[in-house]
């Protein structure tokens, strides 16, 4: 008996909500950005499961492009969080109000 | 065999993915991170990506999440004091039960076996998810997005560079 | 099934019995040969030519007092150590270390001399080391003190400035061996070129990369934080560095896992530049192990003779000139392949 594909897909659902949550609950700018990054790694997990069921090594290079891309993302995110820390003290995005009306 | 090894992995992904976002110090958030990418590390190996793996641990739990990691401690985060605070209530319920009413949605719509795929997997083609056919498709199909990439990552570091420097006045 | 479990299982235990074995007398052998660099003698009380020295060492940091001071964060704080050496030990479940052998007609069937061989066994070791980064940085965090933190900061940004360095330094191996698998990069180094017609130059990648084994080498040094790469764990400097906070059999996980990252560096230079376990005649490992001493002995070596790097040098080193020479190696290997088809 092999494991279906849907073990994979319900897996990756969970996971990406639960990044969800992450990113709609949490106020530390860290800990939302790991949040994000959790999410990503449900769709890998999508896209690998959807490439074997399906044999089609798309999947497998679209993952490869999405790590990639993942990591430059946090490169400039990281970045962006440092500067912002420089000027306001903080990462509680509670605190990140200038634009609220 | 198969299945003992998912079931492994797939809880040692769904209980650390899910400390990841209830934890009050970034930093055990941050480790909890790295062990949900070594979970999935093994789910790949078991959906034959033989070298997609070994990339999710040298790039993710190897790089990004040090990364990360540095920054926490850089910024010297300590415990956060507040984690739910009061005016945030309503939004925090109401983001749980829309995930968890979208959650039991996906469960019915992807548990049913009425996808194809799910039915009768196909057989693999030879050399499936080896180093060499990524590296032959990146090369050859995907050879434009690979340059692309290649430009992506300049742009990021960059502005990293750029971004995080110290300003002298 | 049953067979082969009980044959792995007898392999990995003897792997990581001889590997912690090899740690502890790295001790005495890194205090001795430096003493003879120096012109002096080494330790040679404690049993014949101080053989018995690592033992006493040992015996002494496990009696020692076990104190956690009361401001760190306790549960990173005993993670630390083991995350420190947990990825030097685990890198050598891919590491050939010789071809097969029937133990002397022991065994029924051949046995390779390996733990397992995956076929992506080169990024197999590169992914395990940059796990090595963790302990440290991990260490200078939860001792909870800024020296310790800056220490561990430094030292670990060091470490994944160099992974870069000594990634691309494998890749010329990588393109000449046409395979990712350890094994079969020793295998394509067999044979060998005969100069003069007499005179037998073996197959080993050393002579067609020497820019990428002096690469991987100082890479290695820059990754195991060996001298001249040494600051952050320089005693004179930032204090102890990552370590100061740590007592007893803790501090010493973190200089097992130094030693132990230096036999694994060593074993992998070996593996990939200078032929693994091929040698003309002879028992395999025996050939292995030789190589791995001889590159253990330069690590120790270059320690008792170079002066530290300071540490704004070490990193425009890594990035700004070894890097660099890292694509011209790159560019190199690709022309070798192409032009000799």
């Amino acid at each position: 008996m092999q494991v279906p594909l849907s073990a994979y897909l319900i897996l990756s659902a969970y996971l990406f909500l639960v990044g969800v949550v992450g990113v709609a609950t949490r106020r530390n700018a860290l800990i939302i950005f790991m949040s994000i990054e959790l999410m990503l790694n449900a769709v890998n997990l999508t896209f690998l499961a959807f490439a074997r069921f399906l044999n089609s090594m798309d999947g497998q290079v679209i993952v490869f492009f999405v790590m990639v891309v993942a990591a430059a993302e946090v490169a400039v995110g990281l970045a962006i969080i440092i500067a912002i820390y420089r000027n306001r003290e903080t990462v509680d995005v509670a605190e990140l109000n200038l634009l609220k009306w | 065999m198969e299945i003992l090894l998912f079931a492994g992995f797939a809880t040692v992904a769904a209980v650390s993915g899910l400390l990841v976002v209830i934890q009050r110090q970034a930093v055990y958030s941050a480790l909890y991170l790295v062990i949900t990418m070594g979970a999935l590390a093994g789910l790949y190996i078991l959906l034959e990506g033989h070298f997609i793996w070994i990339i999710q641990i040298i790039v993710y739990a190897g790089a990004i999440m040090v990364l990360f990691l540095f920054v926490i401690m850089l910024l010297d985060l300590r415990r956060e004091e507040v984690m739910w605070a009061r005016r945030d209530r309503g939004q925090i319920l109401l983001a749980a039960i829309l995930s968890l009413v979208l959650l039991a949605q996906m469960v019915l719509a992807l548990g049913r076996s009425y996808l194809p795929a799910a039915k009768a997997p196909a057989a693999l083609a030879e050399g499936f998810g080896t180093t060499q056919t990524v590296g032959r498709l990146l090369f050859t199909d995907y050879l434009f997005p690979f340059e692309v990439t290649s430009v992506i990552l300049l742009v990021a570091m960059v502005g990293a560079m750029v971004l995080a420097k110290k300003q002298f006045k | 099934m049953l067979e082969t479990l009980v044959v792995i299982f007898v392999k990995i235990a003897v792997v990581m019995g001889a590997l912690l074995l090899a740690v502890a007398y790295m001790t005495w052998l890194e205090r001795k040969v430096i003493a003879d660099l120096q012109v002096r003698i080494g330790p040679d009380r404690v049993g014949p030519f101080g053989l018995l020295q690592p033992i006493a060492d040992g015996i002494k940091l496990i009696l020692k007092e076990d104190l956690i001071p009361g401001h760190v964060d306790r549960v990173v704080y005993l993670l630390a150590p083991s995350l420190a050496i947990i990825p030097a030990l685990i890198a050598f479940a891919v590491i050939p270390f010789g071809d097969t052998t029937t133990l002397f007609g022991l065994l029924g069937a051949p046995v390779p001399l390996r733990i397992t061989d995956i076929d992506v066994g080169v990024l197999f070791v590169f992914g395990v080391s940059s796990l090595g980064v963790y302990g440290i940085v991990l260490a200078g965090w939860a001792s909870n003190n800024k020296y310790s933190l800056l220490g561990g900061l430094r030292s670990s940004a060091q470490m994944i400035s160099y992974e870069l360095a000594m990634g691309l330094s494998v890749v010329g191996v990588i393109l000449l061996a046409g395979s990712l698998s350890l094994v079969d990069i020793v295998r394509a180094q067999e044979g060998a070129a005969w100069l003069l017609g007499i005179i037998p130059i073996p197959n080993w990648f050393a002579f067609s990369q020497p820019l990428g084994l002096a690469l991987f080498f100082t890479c290695a040094l820059a990754e195991t934080n060996r001298a001249p790469f040494d600051l952050p764990e320089a005693e004179t400097e930032l204090v102890a560095g990552f370590h100061t906070e740590y007592s007893s059999m803790k501090f010493a996980m973190f200089f097992m896992a130094e030693y132990a990252h230096m036999i694994t560096a060593s074993a992998m230079a070996t593996t990939l530049f200078l032929g693994g376990w091929l040698g003309p005649v002879g028992p395999s490992p025996v050939w292995f192990l030789g190589k791995v001493f001889v590159l253990l002995f330069v690590f120790i070596w270059v320690r008792a003779t170079l002066p530290r790097f300071r540490y704004d040098q070490l990193m425009q080193f890594g990035w700004k000139r070894l890097l660099p020479l890292g694509f011209l190696n790159l560019a190199y290997s690709a022309l070798l392949v192409w032009w000799w088809g």
